[in-house]
């Protein structure tokens, strides 16, 4: 059986389309969606969106692997985002990153081997103003220091706990030729 | 004509800020909101484009392009025309549309619906950069209740009877990239493709978004546009100074005592900013450099800032010093025109004299390389051996010719790209060197006898 989108995320995917005068435009909106529900991109969901949006698998491909938010691999349910760039370094983001790794015993592009967390470090998020920052999803956490960075994991694994574990998506199968031809 | 002390508490975007629920439709239309819409209605097109001229409003997402002149180069007789915003967001200092956006998402909407009538739009996209994921919620909520209302969408209860007036904003994210900020990276972007820059002209005024004429705008720049109307373009445009009218919206982070967002004067001074609105550097210590607008401008040193943060001062006051290939060379910007800084994005980072200046250029290195598309060489390539050069260098393990050899390399890339990510990175580049140019020296090892020099051919990992 190939691959579907839930009911929920389909009607999503035909808003979507309303909005857009190629179906091509609709691809990162879509992939969105498509992340949403599985949790990454991995050829399966890949060739689903091919076959949503009449494109080849391999733009697909090229698009995904373009852009730093799309992954082809499993992530933690919470992913980490610090940023270390000129504003926040100054202010001492850099020790707030081996704060943090030190916490998770994990570095930048790794994930807890209990999937609660993924660490990210990233460029200028924006809130410079309140550096050193970092952000989780919808949650902004200003004006770090240690301590706040320990409230912060202790209230992020607090709310995993309860929250359902997401999806497991598909096996990652690596590699695509042209046309989303398995090599 | 408002005092100065009337200027310095004149809000035109930051009139929200404080405000409770301020995102929401209700409290926008207590303010008074969407008057400037009805009032737009009532003129035609063109004269909003002319108001607009008048106003002297300039673009706010880094270039500080004339808006008005930008209009006007849509095709008169342009059957499909986009209108897309671009709250891309990502220039490293800037924070100032992140704000806008969670707090007045109906002034941009208005000034939205004002500049798609002016233009003849009929369907405008926000583009919005993926991180924010908290503000799209916000942007998507108001855009919600902007339909509902009957603001958006067919059928205009608005448009004077005629119901000649019909818009659609759809809310697009971005999926993190900040090539996808530079306008023709971000059209790609929009199309469902990689985020590549595209090569100019065609500019998107003739051929855009879905290949239609396209106007580009700023967040902020487009929240400027309600204020216009209301008020006039010739009041706006006494606000500023020179050919820069309004307020300006500045992002100040790094070493002072209370960092923000600020709408200020066109006016102000560094100093005054600095040491007056945030409260001057924390621990008393001395300032040693300011960046002016977001990280790929060229940074001014401490014997600088009296300049105002004003778009043409930052280009021209004999004050600021030329940047240079090598001392007494100065870098041509073409035409042997002259580049001192610009305002570019108002993300103004400050750092005192405890700061490893070549740690802090090697970072924003660090950023252009790690965010250059690839498709030139002298952006890809060069970009990634500054940045190697200059983390070498803040190691202490520079090498005799390394400051020479950064120059090079930079003038090598500036002018020489599709996109400006090309400048972006010798710019500031170029900027430190002329500016601090011991700090780099001192990183210097000397030369050990017997090994060939290998300025540059490291092989080692970025
Ligand atoms: C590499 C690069 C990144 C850019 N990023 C942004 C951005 O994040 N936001 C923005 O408004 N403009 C950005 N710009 C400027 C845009 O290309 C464009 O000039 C601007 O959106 C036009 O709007 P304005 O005239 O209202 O300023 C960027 C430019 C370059 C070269
Ligand atoms: S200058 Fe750099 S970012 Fe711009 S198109 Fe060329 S390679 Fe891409
Ligand atoms: S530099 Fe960290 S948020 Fe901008």
């Amino acid at each position: 059986m190939p691959l579907e989108f839930s009911a929920q995320s389909k009607q999503r995917v035909e808003r979507l389309l309303t909005r857009y005068p190629t179906k091509q435009a609709a691809l990162l909106p879509v992939l969105h969606v498509a992340q949403e529900e599985f949790g990454h991109l991995p050829d399966e969901v890949i060739e689903l969106v091919s076959r949503t949006l009449d494109l080849p698998a391999a733009h697909i491909y090229g698009v995904v692997t373009f852009y730093t938010m799309f992954h082809r691999e499993k992530h933690g349910r919470n992913e980490l985002m610090v940023c270390t760039n000129i504003s926040c370094m100054l202010r001492g983001a850099y020790p707030i990153l081996e704060h943090i790794e030190k916490r998770l015993g994990i570095k930048p592009g790794e994930t807890t081997p209990d999937g609660v967390f993924t660490l990210v470090e990233e460029e200028c998020l924006a809130a410079c103003a309140n550096a050193p920052m970092m952000i989780c999803g919808d949650d902004y956490f200003l004006d770090l220091t240690p301590e706040k960075v320990d409230v912060a994991l202790d209230e992020l694994r607090r709310r995993s706990q309860q929250q359902q574990p997401q999806p497991v998506g598909t096996k990652t199968i690596f590699g695509m030729g042209p046309n989303g031809a398995k090599t | 004509m408002p005092t100065p002390q009337e200027l310095r508490n004149l809000k035109i975007v930051t009139k929200a800020f404080g405000i409770p629920d301020s995102h929401k439709l209700a409290t926008y239309q207590k303010r008074g909101g969407f008057e400037a819409f009805r009032k737009a209605l009532t003129l035609q097109p063109a004269a909003i484009t002319d108001e607009v001229k008048k106003s002297n409003l300039r673009g706010r997402g880094g270039a500080g392009f004339p808006t008005g002149m930008k209009w006007s180069f849509i095709p008169k007789d342009a059957k499909l025309v986009y209108l897309v915003v671009n709250a891309d967001e990502s220039e490293p200092g800037t924070c100032k549309d992140r704000e806008l956006l969670a707090k007045d998402p109906h002034l941009l909407i208005e000034g939205m619906m004002i500049a798609s009538y002016a233009l003849g739009c009929k369907h405008a996209y926000i583009y919005i950069r993926g991180e924010m994921m908290r503000e799209a919620k916000v942007v998507q909520g108001a855009i919600d209740e902007a339909y509902a209302a009957g603001w958006l969408g067919k059928n205009h209860p608005a448009a004077g009877g005629g119901g000649t007036f019909n818009l659609d904003i759809t809310l697009h994210r971005g999926a993190g990239a900040y090539i996808c900020g530079e306008e023709t990276g971000l059209l790609n972007s929009l199309e469902g493709k990689r985020g590549w820059p595209r090569l100019k002209p065609p500019f998107p005024a003739i051929k855009g978004l879905f290949n239609a004429p396209t106007v580009v705008n700023n967040v902020e720049t487009i929240m400027n546009i309600p204020e216009i109307l209301t008020r006039g373009g010739e009041w706006f445009a006494g606000l500023g100074v020179g050919k820069s009218g309004g307020t300006r919206i500045v992002c100040v982070s790094g070493h002072v005592a209370k960092p923000g967002v600020f709408e200020l004067p066109m006016g102000i001074t560094f100093r005054d900013l600095i040491y007056d609105v945030c409260g001057g550097i924390p621990g008393g210590r001395a300032l040693k450099g300011v960046i002016p607008g977001g990280s790929s401008m060229p940074p001014l040193d401490a014997s600088e800032i009296d300049v105002p943060c004003e778009f043409d001062a930052l280009m021209t006051d004999p004050r600021i010093k030329d940047v240079e290939v090598k001392p007494g060379v100065p870098f041509d910007l073409g035409g042997g025109r002259k580049l001192k800084t610009m305002a570019g994005s108002g993300g103004i980072v400050v750092f005192d004299d405890t700061t490893d200046v070549v740690a802090l250029c090697a970072r924003i290195m660090e950023f252009y390389a790690h965010e250059s598309c690839g498709q030139c060489t002298p952006c890809r390539e060069g970009s990634g051996w500054l940045a190697r050069v200059c983390k070498r260098l803040a190691r202490g393990q520079g090498e005799p010719g390394d400051v020479e050899l950064l120059a090079n390399i930079a003038n090598g890339i500036g002018g020489n790209t599709i996109c400006a990510l090309g400048d972006a990175a010798a710019w500031p580049m170029l900027g430190f060197l002329t500016k601090f140019r011991a700090d780099f020296e001192a990183r210097i090892q000397p030369k050990k006898i017997g090994l060939p020099g290998r300025a540059g051919a490291t092989t080692e990992a970025a």
